[in-house]
């Protein structure tokens, strides 16, 4: 659905995308993860044709945003950062204004009645968008790229500034989105790209650093793959079934952390996955798991560790095994 | 394009710059249209096109400041650049918004001519020529205006610099004597849009002051898109 090749954009000596390639399949929810100035906002500015880029292609649904930009900008639904709203209009005015701007053939009141109640926005539809609320205006951005049906949504921080309810209706709307477009979205924040993005796309200085689930990236960049694992029963015989199991190699019991009930460090052989055999043997002898945990970093330690080095990253990694081995 | 027209016509009166513009255009007409009927000439309409030459000049900018400034600061810049509109249509369909308010201000001027009609026998052609004349000036200028509002995002900024070119292109005709060098004068006396317009108050339809202004529309049209297009490229 989206094919990017190559791109590079430069402001006079300054690199803000250098040399960029991915490409996003139909139906993937795809993260933008970055620190400020990282190029986030630029390639997104470049994949919706607002800006143009210095080197490099970047294709929409098979048309190239440069040679057939009204082609491509069919493709696409964008909300900026800021959405861009008029404010002296109501949300009735604005979305009609915007259904001939982007020139779409759905039929106009079905069309329109419907994104509106999806984005939850039918009570505010004849209000002055200058007297609606943050949330709101929000919404009224995303009903302007949803405006068409485009297969394509680029969503520039769609969160920001809003409330805690607020943010969990929006990526409530985004997952659902999800489901008949292609969507990229790009956050700072890291929770929100973790429960809403099936891939993530690190980048960092105009470069891309990492791309992949954020199970995977956590995987792949953790030192050291062990399962933590609290059990109610006897420490010794519990670390002696922790032994048996298929493909372990080793355990350690960490101590006693509540009465009768020890937490083990089980170390497993590269790719193997004994969590389910330990549920099984365990749940056979009547010793339940009170916790299970991975000694995976979290995404937040994978964006620390690519994007400031890994001194910060090391850090928390130092402080984690400090913890395990206690 | 029509989209754009008509949202940025709508804006004019959502706000009171569309009315403050025609409303200050026709007081000052009435005024000079009074002045002139005091003075016994009822049919010597040319006086009243003259002065509102000059205010035109003056009040364009008041039009054109915001046009494009505003989305840029406002970003719905980035509604428009990311619609599939072509960037040509878009400029046109500003430039036109705002020539449709002007238009309104110069066909009201026809009001007093009516008037007049039932007590004398205007000079139609004089009068046609001088509503053909100021379109033509108000177009240029508005095409001059609007390219400066695509220069910033300030609205102030905006309408203070098109304000001075509006003032340069009235006093070139004045100042076009004091240049020493022939060619020059000529030069400044031609692109002058008062010695331009000044044919047309004869009720002469000067083809040439047609092309001239029709080509000052176009070329600021043109550099606007230009500009635009260059901000997507800087």
């Amino acid at each position: 659905m989206i094919e990017v090749n190559h791109l590079t954009k430069r402001y006079g000596s300054n690199i803000a995308v250098n040399d960029i390639s991915f490409s996003v399949k139909e139906g993937e929810i795809v993260g933008f993860l970055g620190p400020n100035g990282a190029g986030k906002s630029t390639t997104m500015n470049i994949l919706t044709g607002y800006l143009s880029a210095s080197e490099g292609t970047a294709e929409i649904g098979g048309y190239n945003i440069l040679e057939e930009p009204n082609e491509a900008k069919k493709q696409i639904g964008y909300l900026p950062e800021l959405p861009p709203l008029y404010m002296d209009m109501t949300v009735k005015e604005y979305l009609n204004f915007m259904y001939d701007l982007k020139k779409v053939e759905l039929p106009r009141k079905e069309h329109i009645d419907e994104i509106c109640r999806l984005v939850k926005i039918t009570n505010v539809y004849t209000r002055l968008i200058r007297n609606l609320s943050k949330g709101y205006r929000q919404r009224v951005g995303i009903a302007q790229a949803l405006l068409g049906n485009p297969g394509v949504l680029i969503l520039d921080e769609p969160t920001v500034g809003l409330d805690p309810n607020q943010i969990i209706e929006i990526r409530n709307l985004i997952r659902q989105l999800g489901k008949h477009h292609t969507v990229i979205l790009s956050s700072h924040i890291l929770s929100e790209v973790q429960a809403v993005c099936e891939r993530v796309i690190i980048i960092d200085k105009g470069q891309i650093i990492a791309d992949g689930t954020p199970d995977s990236l956590s995987h792949s960049l953790s030192s050291d793959h062990r399962l933590l694992v609290r059990v109610a029963g006897p420490a010794a015989e519990v670390e002696k079934l922790l032994r048996r199991l298929p493909k372990v190699v080793a355990v350690g019991n960490l101590g006693e952390r509540e009465p009768g009930v020890c937490e083990y460090s089980v170390e497993a052989e590269q790719g193997a996955d004994p969590r389910r055999a330990m549920f099984e043997r365990l749940a056979e002898r009547g010793w339940p798991i009170l916790a299970l945990r991975s000694t995976d970093l979290t995404l937040e330690e994978v964006f620390i560790s690519l994007t400031n080095g890994t001194y910060a990253a090391g850090q928390k990694l130092k402080k984690s095994n400090r913890e395990v081995n206690a | 394009m029509s989209a754009i027209y008509k949202r940025e016509l709508r804006g004019y009166f959502t706000n009171p710059i569309g009315y403050v513009f025609i409303a200050v255009l026709l007081f000052f007409e009435g005024m000079q249209f009074y002045t002139v009927l005091a003075s016994g000439s009822s049919a010597y309409f040319t006086t009243i096109y003259s002065a509102i030459f000059t205010w035109c000049m003056m009040l364009i900018p008041v039009l054109t400041m915001r046009l494009l400034s505003e989305d840029k600061k406002q970003k719905t810049d980035q509604a428009l650049l990311t619609a599939p509109v072509s960037l040509g249509g878009l400029v046109f369909g500003k430039f036109l918004a705002a020539f449709t308010v002007y238009a309104i201000v110069i066909l009201f001027t026809l009001i007093p001519a009516f008037i007049v009609s039932f007590l004398a026998v205007p000079a139609w052609g004089e009068i046609f020529g001088n509503i053909l004349g100021s379109l033509l000036y108000g177009g240029a200028t508005i095409a001059i205006g609007l390219f400066i509002s695509s220069l910033t995002d300030s609205q102030m900024i905006a309408a203070i610099a098109s304000f001075a070119v509006s003032i340069l292109l009235i006093v070139f005709g004045q100042i076009a004597s004091l240049f020493g060098s022939a060619w020059l004068t000529s030069l400044v006396s031609n692109i002058s849009f008062y010695e331009r317009y000044y044919s047309f108050t004869t009720g002469v339809c000067d083809f040439s002051s047609v092309v001239f202004f029709l080509s000052v529309i176009g070329v600021f049209n043109y550099l606007t898109v230009t500009m635009l297009e260059k901000k997507r490229w800087s």
